[in-house]
């Protein structure tokens, strides 16, 4: 009587046990966090500049870098204070300065091309990661000024150093505050 | 229906008493390439171009309607000057006083025109909201007529404080009025128009009326309402008309209705008659700084200065100006900047005219701007979430809904300058949303960049591939 009662309790407990493992073991699968998902959430936090500073090439593979813990949210200096708050707030951090030693934040700038000093060597051509400079070989090259992201990365390409940084003109709306 | 709002004393009578002024053009005019709608025009003339009167120098251009010279002359130059919305870019016009005219002003058939053919004429006179908000007319009409709206709504419910110059018009050009809206009603489509003017103005009233009995048209009919500030924004006008809410991210042909001024009729009026693009507009020119406060009709692109030097001039009182009315205007500094087509006043106010109420103190949550919101909102919430830049908590309390109109500054006893701070609240947002949006494009195109990169480089892989087989196929002892 006795040693049924107990088989039969420890047979209820054994079922419970599965089931519960069994159902843990199906929502582990299926609720899996995905890598991916962090991934594009701190891409999109970042300013998109593409310049580099951070020593990633590019925002998105920092974006990968930061969600594999390889590297820290302080070192995009475009994106400034703003930016460093955003992804502190995602991934529950504490925000923190940006590391001088990744660059200064700056007000907005484009790159300008001095076009009587352009030789048309198309090397800045390549350079850029976002392609808003047109040209070609022997003609004179331009910057499109609205989709520049100031990223300095056709600077270092230029034989004849005749692309600058300007400040970007300002935005339509910022008037109407005056 | 309850209505929502504040009763103001009212400070029109000085102005109404005299007609309507005409002050003459200036010697050098300021046409402002933004006329109060937020955007440019695009200019068309280049300095030292001759122009005419009625030479549109201007391009209309999104929510910006074309600018056309009022006198004839030399363009000096296109530079930025103050404007009532901070700088500007502006078309500087020497005036050299011959008033050549473009064409001989011929009355124009809109009878026999077609709705659309209606909008293009009124979208080439550059008609833009003459309320203030100065948005094209034409864009609105078409809106209208694409949606199917039945009512258009003649906007005389002038509820500022200060402001008389609808009023005025109504008074002395009643008949423009009517005329205008028989126009706009064969261009938007409507069946009918309702002009709402408040009650406050009885000769307004009664000078509609007779016009509307001498057009014989049964489509219009004149709607008093209570004077109540701010029935004269567009939301809270339909809402008193129709009982209907304009959704706060729609428009009012979304509920069936077209809103115009009756500033913009009588220019409607006017372009069908002499086939005259919008050059002037009425405007008032009050408070206790000026000698005279009148009415006047003046050029686009006249300086404030004019304006006061054709009402008697400076009493020596004036401590502020403002273009716009006492709760909803903006200030401006100096005597230059230029009439536009958005600016219906321009007040100058002393100490005694607009008390100064003193720096704000903190928020005792008392939730009276609450009860006067006419957009429903709750002001204390959203001036926390302004207070502490929460974009989160500013869409969640509705920034995107609040007209500006000024009611809950005008209530608060701690003397919150609240609409101030959404209106910078939303400026901030608008800028990071720019700049979110050009990140997403700066992304897209990186993304193209590196796809473009690496399909080179297979391909340059591939060729190279392709070369060395073909070499050792052609020399099999190469090994």
């Amino acid at each position: 009587m006795n040693a049924t009662a107990i088989l039969a309790a420890v047979g209820t407990m054994a079922a419970i046990a599965a089931i519960l493992g069994g159902v843990l073991g199906w929502v582990a699968t299926r609720l899996r966090s995905d890598p991916d998902a962090l991934v594009e959430q701190i891409d999109a936090l970042l300013p998109q500049t593409q310049c580099a500073q951070c020593r990633y090439p590019g925002c998105r593979p920092y974006a990968e870098a930061i969600a594999n813990g390889e590297a820290d949210i302080d070192r995009c200096p475009p994106g400034g204070e703003t930016t460093v708050r955003a992804l502190a707030a995602l991934l529950d951090r504490e925000p923190r300065p940006v590391d001088p030693q990744y660059g200064a934040t700056q007000p907005p700038r484009v790159a300008l091309i001095d076009e009587d000093r352009c030789i048309g060597c198309a090397l800045c051509l390549p350079a850029c990661p976002v392609d808003a400079i047109v040209g070609a070989q022997r003609l004179m090259h331009t910057v499109i000024a609205a989709q520049c992201t100031g990223c300095e990365l056709c600077l270092a390409p230029c034989p004849v150093d005749c692309i600058a940084m300007v400040e970007r003109a300002g935005d339509q709306p910022g008037r109407a505050a005056a | 229906m309850k209505l929502r709002g504040l009763r103001l004393d009212s400070h029109t009578s000085r102005p109404l008493e005299r007609p309507i002024r005409v002050v003459p053009p200036p010697a050098t005019l300021v046409l402002a390439l933004d006329q109060g709608s937020g955007a440019d025009a695009l200019p068309m003339v280049r300095p030292g171009e001759a122009v005419r009167v009625g030479s549109a120098v201007a391009a209309a251009s999104g929510a910006a309607a074309a600018v056309h010279s009022p006198v004839s002359g030399i363009v000096r130059e296109i530079a930025a000057r103050p404007t009532s919305r901070g700088a500007s870019r502006c078309i500087v016009i020497d005036n050299d006083g011959r008033d050549d005219p473009m064409a001989t002003a011929a009355p124009i058939d809109w009878r026999a025109m077609d709705g659309s053919a209606l909008i293009e004429c009124i979208a080439a006179a550059g008609t833009a909201g003459l309320g203030g908000a100065a948005f094209p007319t034409a864009t609105k009409l078409a809106l209208a007529r694409a949606a199917g709206a039945e009512l258009l709504l003649l906007n005389g419910a002038e509820c500022e404080p200060w402001i008389c110059c609808d009023a005025a018009l109504m008074r002395e050009r009643a008949a423009d009025v009517v005329l205008g809206a028989q126009v706009m009603l064969a261009a938007a489509g409507a069946q009918r128009c309702v002009v709402a003017i408040e009650d406050d103005k009885p000769e307004a009233i009664a000078a509609v009326e007779a016009a509307v009995r001498a057009a014989t048209d049964a489509r219009i009919e004149v709607r008093v309402l209570p004077a109540l500030f701010p029935l004269g924004a567009e939301g809270p006008l339909v809402a008193a008309v129709t009982g209907r809410e304009v959704p706060h991210d729609g428009w009012p042909p979304q509920v069936g209705v077209v809103c115009q001024n009756v500033g913009t009729a009588a220019a409607v009026a006017r372009l069908v008659q002499d086939d005259r693009p919008v050059m002037s507009r009425v405007l008032t020119v009050t408070g206790s700084g000026v000698q005279q406060p009148a009415n006047v009709e003046a050029c686009i692109g006249t300086p404030v200065g004019q304006l006061v030097a054709a009402c008697g001039g400076y009493t020596g009182e004036c401590a502020r100006r403002i273009a716009g009315g006492s709760l909803t205007g903006r200030s401006i500094e100096g005597d230059d900047v230029p009439v536009t087509k958005g600016m219906n006043c321009v007040l100058l106010a002393s100490d005694a005219d607009l008390p100064s109420r003193g720096p704000a103190r903190p928020c005792i949550r008392c939730g009276d701007c609450a009860a006067v919101c006419p957009a429903g909102l709750l002001p204390q919430q959203l001036h926390v979430a302004a207070r502490s830049d929460d974009s989160a908590a500013l869409a969640r309390f509705g920034l995107s809904a609040c007209i500006e109109c000024g009611c809950c500054d005008y209530v608060c006893p701690s003397a919150i300058p609240l609409t101030a701070r959404f209106r910078a609240a939303r400026e901030r947002q608008h800028l990071a949303d720019l700049e979110r949006r050009r990140a997403i494009e700066a992304r897209a195109r990186y993304e193209r960049h590196q796809r473009r990169l690496a399909e080179q480089a297979e391909a340059e892989r591939q060729a190279f591939d392709t070369a060395r087989r073909r070499a050792r196929g052609a020399d099999p002892g190469d090994r």
